[in-house]
């Protein structure tokens, strides 16, 4: 084991996100803060309470669910194809490093840079409406799995992608309208019947909604199915990896 | 001489079917400057790559002090140095924080003595906080080396280490091979510079389509493939070559005023006593005599020709 190599990349990962701590931190800081706002303060004023919740609480899991997972993504991928794109994998290749340790580095600077972004979503929050945690351990292992399983998504992305415009396309076309439509501002059982169940082929409403669960008790699916879902995600990630590493698909020439 | 490295029966076929290295047999040894003469497209940059993990082997093997570089990557990884062909260098970063990367990325501890020292040898110590792409061309390309050397390989590789790079540039890079060749590193680099492999290989290769021509001691090449040329100008013009000149092969310039001999100098009798002494048994006078080398240039034109 190279620990050192991990460290390296880990480290250097998380000072580019230093260098750029506007985009990393502030940004996705103050867009949540304004769908707070619009949504948490303007309209939840009107809205009814959702068992038993404030509207403007109910809606942090969802948006702490949907900034983490597009970060995830968005930083994974980015992380592995810029050195694809300038050309330094070249240097990761020819070190003693495993596959898996190059992953661990990557995956793990992502995970970490958006589970510090859920966090701080989620103390500022607190600022503006009172939220009370009712299984705080459950909560800090689903935002970490779901940063885990999202980087490594975004991993997956980024080592595919040949291009820029790939890079953006399925975060755009896919993985944003899912979340999105997830469940972060309603509950499912709001939609009329027949999106009811559109909406559960949706693999982010079981996320928000098992997210949902460890902050109020209530959710739109079991939590166990939740559970059960971020878990195969995971697992197929872990495997499309693996994959990779044995084809040594777009890495090795 | 310690064999360092060991490539037998290699063959690289990229995933478009091309050919890119043709069962390639090469030894390297401990300590050498070997240079890897040859045009572009050649194979040069294929064959570091299957060294160093970049690509992978299509069949044969590669071992670097015994180790095969596949089953025990780790091992022949941690002692090699690689400086690739492109300026490949993340252009934010500072000089010192791209160096101590790579030193950890092969599981070294970050040492600043040793570092600043390698800066200094490679005159970038006064660049160390600037970031890299403030840098001069010339300059990246040492960054490139010092990344290469920061975790005190035995063995660098260097492609193409002076391409696009200017002259004096260029003499300053021999410089720091001849100097890391006093280390005891052993450096394996390509060019296709014919002077440049003349200027400071110990040993030549010469590829081509992804076969390996030869392999042999500069010295020894350019004294083997030698050829010399004598010019001889005459006190009187001559219309053609006489008779008992015959077997010497000479072309006469169609001025008839001189004539040329070529000779191997690897040989032992040149021809050039009987020749001049035939001249004078048939009363030509020569005025004049002059020699010329064949440069490493016109042989490894002739190689690739052959
Ligand atoms: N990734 C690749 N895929 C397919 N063909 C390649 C690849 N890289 C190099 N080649 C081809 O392999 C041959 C050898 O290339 P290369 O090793 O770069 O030569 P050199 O370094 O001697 O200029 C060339 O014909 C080149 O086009
Ligand atoms: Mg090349």
């Amino acid at each position: 084991m190279n620990l050192q190599g991990i460290l390296a990349i880990y480290i250097y990962e998380m000072n580019r996100s230093f260098r750029t701590l506007i985009q990393s931190l502030v940004s996705p800081v103050l867009s949540t803060m304004l769908y707070f706002i619009v949504f948490g303060s303007a309209i939840g004023s009107r809205m009814e309470m959702i068992d038993g919740v404030s509207y403007g609480a109910f809606i942090v899991p969802g948006l702490i669910m949907l900034t983490v997972q597009m970060q995830s993504v968005a930083n994974a991928s980015f992380g592995i194809y810029f050195p694809k794109f300038i050309g330094t994998t070249y240097e990761l290749l020819s070190a003693p490093l495993s596959f898996i340790e190059i992953v661990i580095g990557y995956v793990g600077a992502a995970a970490t840079k958006s589970f510090s972004i859920g966090i701080i979503i989620l103390l500022t929050s607190n600022l503006f409406v009172h939220i009370d945690i009712i299984h705080p351990f459950f909560m800090i292992f689903f935002l970490l799995i779901t940063c885990i399983t999202f980087s490594l998504l975004g991993f997956i992305i980024g080592i595919i992608s040949d291009n820029f415009e790939q890079l953006n396309i399925v975060p755009m076309l896919i993985i944003t309208p899912l979340v999105f439509l997830g469940g972060s501002f309603y509950t499912i059982n709001m939609l009329p019947e027949f999106w009811q169940n559109i909406a559960l082929l949706n693999p982010a409403v079981y996320l928000i909604s098992g997210f949902r669960w460890a902050f109020f008790g209530i959710g739109d699916v079991p939590i166990m199915t939740s559970v059960f879902t971020i878990l195969t995600f995971t697992i197929l990630c872990v495997l499309i990896i693996w994959r990779i590493f044995k084809t040594g698909y777009k890495i090795k020439t | 001489m310690n064999i360092i490295v060991s490539i037998k029966n290699l063959k690289k076929i990229y995933k478009n079917n091309l050919v890119a290295i043709n069962n390639l047999n090469l030894d390297i040894f401990e300590g050498e400057i070997i240079a890897l003469l040859g045009p572009n497209g050649a194979g040069k940059t294929t064959l570091i790559s299957t060294i160093c993990g970049l690509s992978s082997i299509s069949s044969g093997s590669i071992k670097v002090k015994s180790f095969d570089v596949v089953d025990e990557y780790r091992k022949t990884r941690e002692i090699i140095g690689l400086v690739p062909q492109e300026l490949a260098l993340e252009p934010f970063e500072k000089v010192i924080n791209s160096i101590k990367f790579s030193r950890r990325l092969f599981g070294k501890k970050n040492d600043p003595i040793y570092l600043d020292n390698l800066l200094k040898k490679l005159h970038l110590f006064d660049k160390k906080n600037e970031t890299i792409k403030s840098l001069s061309g010339g300059m990246k390309r040492r960054v490139l080396i010092a990344k290469a050397l920061s975790h005190n390989p035995k063995i660098l590789f260097l492609d193409e280490p002076t391409a696009g790079v200017d002259v004096e540039l260029r003499k300053d890079m021999w410089d720091i091979i001849k100097e890391l060749k006093k280390d005891g590193v052993t450096i394996i680099l390509t060019t296709h510079y014919i002077e440049e492999a003349e200027m400071i290989a110990d040993r030549i290769g010469i590829i081509n389509n992804g076969d390996l021509l030869l392999v042999e001691e500069k010295q020894s090449l350019i004294k083997r493939m030698s050829i010399k040329t004598l010019k001889v100008n005459l006190k009187k013009s001559i219309a053609k070559i006489p008779n008992k000149l015959k077997s010497y092969k000479l072309k006469l310039d169609v001025t008839g005023n001189y004539f040329l001999y070529n000779y191997k100098t690897g040989l032992e009798k040149t021809g050039i006593t009987s020749l001049l002494s035939d001249m004078s048994s048939i009363g030509m006078e020569l005025q004049d005599i002059q020699t010329k080398q064949t440069s490493l240039e016109d042989i490894f034109v002739k190689i690739i020709k052959d």
